[in-house]
């Protein structure tokens, strides 16, 4: 098993997994400073006979030192964070060339809707499969996200995409796979007695892999 | 039997304390308005409901560390919840549910608040007893009411609610679609009421420090297990109604028919989750403030030192709670809420940090350079440091945005919550109980048996919580009945039964204190008066304290943490209500006409 | 020390005691209890700001479902229940422990706490009363929590008029109305049993004096602010 994130698969892992890293890094020197410094005064400052505390209230220099040195790391890392979030969840983050999937949740299941051989959703052309998400690779995907009943959540770990589905809202997330294969999506919402089972699967193709797929797809093919 | 001895004799209440005449067993034991009893009635119903939500935890472990296998003593449940041992999905949803909500609502915020804001702010600010000692006496009565609803859920038709303790709509709205029936209804009301005590014991809690403090006790003398009792409490009586509200619209939906959280009548989802966070993160900083603060004072006990910039800890308190108001949003950055929002959330998400911070660098601060003892309550209180930070920073990788992405809804927050609450709340409370003990029950737990506890304790709750900030990061959902159904989580599941079989030996644990607390009720060592040599106006009194506390109320003639002061002489501590040759007496407030 | 100082002491803050609110203790207890009402009302009023104005169809117009005419009259009613209870609380700070007392030289008598305290009684009681009367009306034309009760009246109204009566809002609508107007009349109830107990236990017995009348100030406190929130109510329900 890994103990770190899973193998990355989308262009967000790159910036997410770094991101992740660099406060890895930061919060592991601040864990090394208290736990030492703990274990330290610990050890050394323990009570013997004839020894006497060092009496004194405390120190405004270090209180300015103490609250300066966070405030200023968590404005840094609040603005690159804030960078990649508007790229990828923004009110305008998807991108105009994105491929269209409709992906309705209900429970316990992921129906998915495809434009068909014109690409558009809402065309006479659109079908509907069950639990399979097929998608090229190299190519933006934008899932329009639809619940039937209760709040799920679209959730797939190699590609470092989640976004909880909502009944009564119409949200569209986006990513961008790089690495052909088969991947699963958990709900990650809790929404009843069958959460734990409402599992699917991405396939994400070539492009020739994904045209023929969609070409079987139109012309009647099984599931 | 507990004792709680009465002043001596001849020596009945006095200008403004309680006078009695004798009272009867059920007076003084059961319907008592003696703030130190109703302090310990919390105490052993929320212990009570700690072990209820401990067995919840232990099947919760069981299913996801050997799912589908025959849980052993699964045959005493109904075949409702175990069919031949294994446990049903919709019960393991309960058992999640129900953990959480005993754990948050019965267990650890009763322990903090309704055992120690009770028991301590009197004794502490040195009063009778609270402003309002019948609507405290309510309190409780209502808390344990709440508790019994909330307990009748598991055996009504069809069992508890299920949609989590975060109880997100539609799915809590919905019967059809969650399987709970009265159950859910049960959550909602048992929840109005806790409210309604929650309430009631803040009223009483600010009103007493406001307008109760003993001539001398300024608001920068109080301990600052009073000052974080009194922010908590603000927090409470503004929180908590809000909750209300937002349960009672979820009870209407359910039974009125009203559609507050139905989209398709023109409900929102979203709503609920907006008002559930806006309570819900005030709720989290309720069950750390009172733990921070009575650490505090515990640090500075064992360090015999003062607090390391008292100034700084307290307007570190108040701008935690200010903070708090300002960040529930980041529980649903992933909620398909307006993106704006996410930014905004997680501004001020991670400015909450630098307070926090600022606590632990001054614990530190307090540490260094002192006089160290290592009684079992500093222990405790070290180990909170040590493991609150680890949940503190855990805290910022999902409060930049993108890094939520992935461990959102994972293992990962699981992690962080039960670093804060149990390796922070209960440590705490680990650290507290011990400490007051002999000023609740005039003997003292047993040093021994504490440290033997607190070792292994702090070993497998580690082997237990740190690994599950893996399983989360390899992407394991949260409130999952079988991880095994997914090929991506299959590889993680060896770590899933180890940490399984660790919580099980940290359950077994407890049992140590347990024991411990209960043996000592009658067995333990006979308290002196001030066993831990400290500087707290509680210790001024015999062990256990006796009703009405004081005859007259005490002068205080400086800070609360003068330990190892110069004036102090051979002695390293220096009670604020001793009164020094060169002190001179506080002039309190006079009553005009009343010639005082 | 004397009865008279121990009862001058009751209406002052607590002492021997730090400065605090500088006010006793019940008043300060009261004024806590408000804060958190206030929230309580806070999340059902923002509920119901957030849920309207969420919505795109139209919300009802103002006086089509609701009697707009009889709650005038009931937030009058409140109103001067309000004013009664300042007159209340004015007379027994001044010692007038009785009923009716006559003036030389004026037609109107003098009213003690035990009129006033009685008209407030009176009028809060007649404000749930009149929501009553309205509630049931309202049911019987078809206006529930759940909506607009299909084949009533009203339904036939939305059917005819979508606009005016906001037929496709009108689920909503019943949720809201009767969750933020029936917990503030379960408020006004509180509020009248509550003077009725101490009416009976301590101002009929005339145990509040000039010294101390704690009880009435505290009451009093809470009936003006059920008062306001009604008229916040009134404002954004009614007329809105």
């Amino acid at each position: 098993m890994s103990w770190w994130l899973p193998p990355a698969a989308s262009t967000f892992a790159g910036p997410i997994d770094g991101l992740f890293l660099a406060i890895l890094i930061i919060t592991g020197i601040a864990l090394v400073i208290v736990e030492v410094g703990l274990v330290t005064f610990v050890v050394r400052y323990r009570a013997r006979p004839g020894r006497k505390a060092f009496y004194t209230h405390g120190s405004t220099r270090a209180e300015v030192i103490w609250t300066a040195i966070p405030a200023v790391t968590m404005v840094a890392l609040g603005l690159v964070s804030n960078h990649y979030w508007v790229i990828m969840k923004g009110k305008n983050s998807v991108p105009a060339n994105a491929y269209h999937v409709g992906v309705h949740a209900k429970q316990f299941e992921w129906r998915v809707t495809y434009g068909g051989p014109d690409g558009k959703l809402r065309t006479d052309d659109d079908f509907t499969v069950r639990n399979q998400l097929h998608i090229p690779v190299g190519q933006p995907v934008a899932v329009e996200l639809t619940s039937e009943d209760v709040i799920h959540s679209f959730f797939v770990p190699e590609f470092r995409v989640k976004q909880d589905v909502v009944p009564g809202m119409h949200i569209t997330a986006w990513f961008q796979a790089t690495k052909t294969g088969e991947y699963e999506i958990g709900c990650a919402e809790l929404c009843g007695m069958g959460h734990y089972k409402m599992r699917a699967r991405v396939f994400v193709h070539t492009p020739e892999d994904f045209n023929a797929w969609m070409a079987q797809q139109a012309a009647g093919g099984t599931e | 039997m507990t004792s709680v001895a009465h002043a001596t004799p001849g020596a009945h209440g006095g200008s403004g304390g309680a006078q009695h005449a004798p009272m009867g067993f059920w007076q003084k034991y059961i319907f008592s308005t003696d703030h130190k009893i109703i302090g310990i009635q919390f105490l052993f119903v929320s212990l009570f409901f700690l072990l209820v939500g401990g067995l919840l935890a232990m099947q919760i472990r069981w299913q996801v560390g050997f799912p589908g296998k025959p849980m052993p003593g699964g045959g005493i449940l109904p075949e409702s919840m175990i069919v031949n041992g294994v446990i049903l999905p919709e019960y393991y949803i309960q058992l999640v549910t129900m953990h959480g909500t005993f754990m948050v609502f019965f267990a650890i915020m009763p322990l903090l608040v309704g055992v120690y804001a009770n028991f301590l702010i009197p004794l502490k600010i040195g009063t009778h007893d609270m402003a309002f000692p019948r609507i405290n006496m309510a309190s409780f009565w209502l808390a344990l009411l709440a508790g019994l609803i909330m307990t009748a859920g598991f055996f009504v038709p069809e069992g508890t609610s299920r949609a989590g303790w975060t109880m997100y709509a539609p799915l809590s709205a919905r019967p059809d679609l969650s399987g709970a029936t009265v159950g859910q209804m049960l959550w909602c009301v048992s929840i109005v009421v806790l409210g309604l005590s929650s309430v009631m014991g803040s009223v009483n809690y600010i009103t007493t420090i406001i307008n109760h403090r003993a001539p001398g006790m300024t608001w920068f003398r109080m301990p600052l297990s009073v000052w974080a009792l009194f922010i908590t409490a603000i927090l409470a009586v503004l929180a908590l109604p809000v909750l209300q509200g937002a349960a009672i619209m979820l009870l209407f939906d359910q039974t009125l028919g009203t559609h507050f959280f139905d989209p398709v009548a023109g409900g929102q989802a979203l709503l609920w989750q907006h008002l559930f966070w806006f309570f819900g993160h005030p709720e989290v900083y309720i069950l750390i403030l009172p733990a921070m603060g009575m650490v505090s004072d515990i640090i500075a006990n064992g360090s015999r030192k003062p607090i390391f910039g008292y100034h700084s800890m307290v307007f570190a308190i108040v701008g935690i709670a200010f903070l708090g108001w300002l960040v529930w949003g980041h529980h649903m950055f992933m909620s398909g809420m307006n993106p704006t929002l996410g930014s905004t959330f997680m501004v001020s998400t991670l400015l909450i940090a630098v307070p926090s911070a600022i606590k632990v660098f001054n614990w530190l601060g307090t540490m260094w350079r002192g006089n160290l003892r290592f009684h079992v309550p500093m222990l405790n209180a070290i180990a909170f440091v040590s493991m609150f930070t680890i949940g503190g920073l855990s805290g910022i990788f999902m409060a930049a945005t993108p890094v939520d992405i992935p461990i959102h809804d994972t293992y990962f927050i699981v992690a962080h919550l039960h670093y804060v609450l149990f390796g922070g709340s209960l440590f705490a409370l680990f650290a507290a109980i011990p400490f007051w003990y002999p000023k609740m029950f005039g003997r003292m737990m047993d040093e021994r048996l504490g440290k033997i506890h607190f070792w292994l304790t702090f070993v497998t709750y580690n082997l237990v919580f740190f690994p599950m900030h893996n399983i989360g990061m390899g992407g394991q959902m949260r409130r999952l009945y079988d991880p095994t159904i997914y090929d991506f989580l299959k590889p993680q599941q060896p770590l899933n039964e180890f940490i399984s079989i660790a919580a099980f030996a940290l359950f077994a644990v407890q049992f140590i204190f347990a024991f411990n607390f209960v043996w000592s009720l009658k067995k333990g060592r006979k308290a002196p008066q001030n066993p831990w040599e400290d500087n707290g106006l509680e210790w001024s009194l015999p062990n256990p304290a006796p009703h009405g506390n004081w005859e007259r109320v005490p002068n205080v003639y400086r800070g609360p943490y003068e330990f190892s002061a110069p004036e102090a002489g051979s002695a390293d501590f220096l009670p604020q209500h001793v009164k020094l040759p060169t002190d001179r007496d506080p002039v309190p407030a006079v009553a005009p006409g009343t010639g005082h | 020390m004397t009865h008279a100082t121990h009862t001058a002491d009751l209406m002052r803050p607590p002492f021997p005691a730090e400065p605090g609110a500088g006010v006793y203790s019940n008043k300060l207890g009261m004024w806590v209890f408000l804060a958190s009402d206030v929230m309580f009302f806070t999340a059902l009023i923002g509920s119901y700001i957030i849920l309207r104005f969420g919505m795109t169809e139209p919300w009802s117009a103002p006086g089509a479902v609701l009697n707009v005419p009889l709650t005038a009259f009931n937030t009058f009613l409140l109103i001067c229940s309000s004013v009664s209870m300042v007159k209340a609380y004015a007379a027994i700070a001044d010692g007038k422990k009785y009923f009716l007392r006559p003036v030389p030289g004026k037609i109107l008598r003098d009213g003690g706490l035990k009129f006033w305290l009685l008209v407030t009684i009176i009028c809060g009681a007649m404000f749930v009363g009149v929501q009553v009367f309205e509630y049931i009306k309202l049911f019987g034309h078809g206006f529930t929590p759940a909506g607009y009760r299909e084949g009533s009246t009203l339904a036939e109204h939305a059917l005819a008029d979508p606009v005016k009566y906001g037929a496709a809002t009108g689920a909503m609508y019943g949720s809201t109305f009767f969750t933020m107007t029936g917990f503030h009349g379960f408020h006004v109830t509180c509020g009248v049993i509550s003077m009725l107990y101490l009416y009976f236990t301590k101002v009929l017995p005339e145990k509040y004096s000039a010294q101390d009348y704690r009880g009435i100030e505290v009451i009093g406190l809470y009936w003006h602010f059920v008062d306001l929130v009604w008229i916040i109510l009134f404002t954004i329900v009614y007329l809105i």
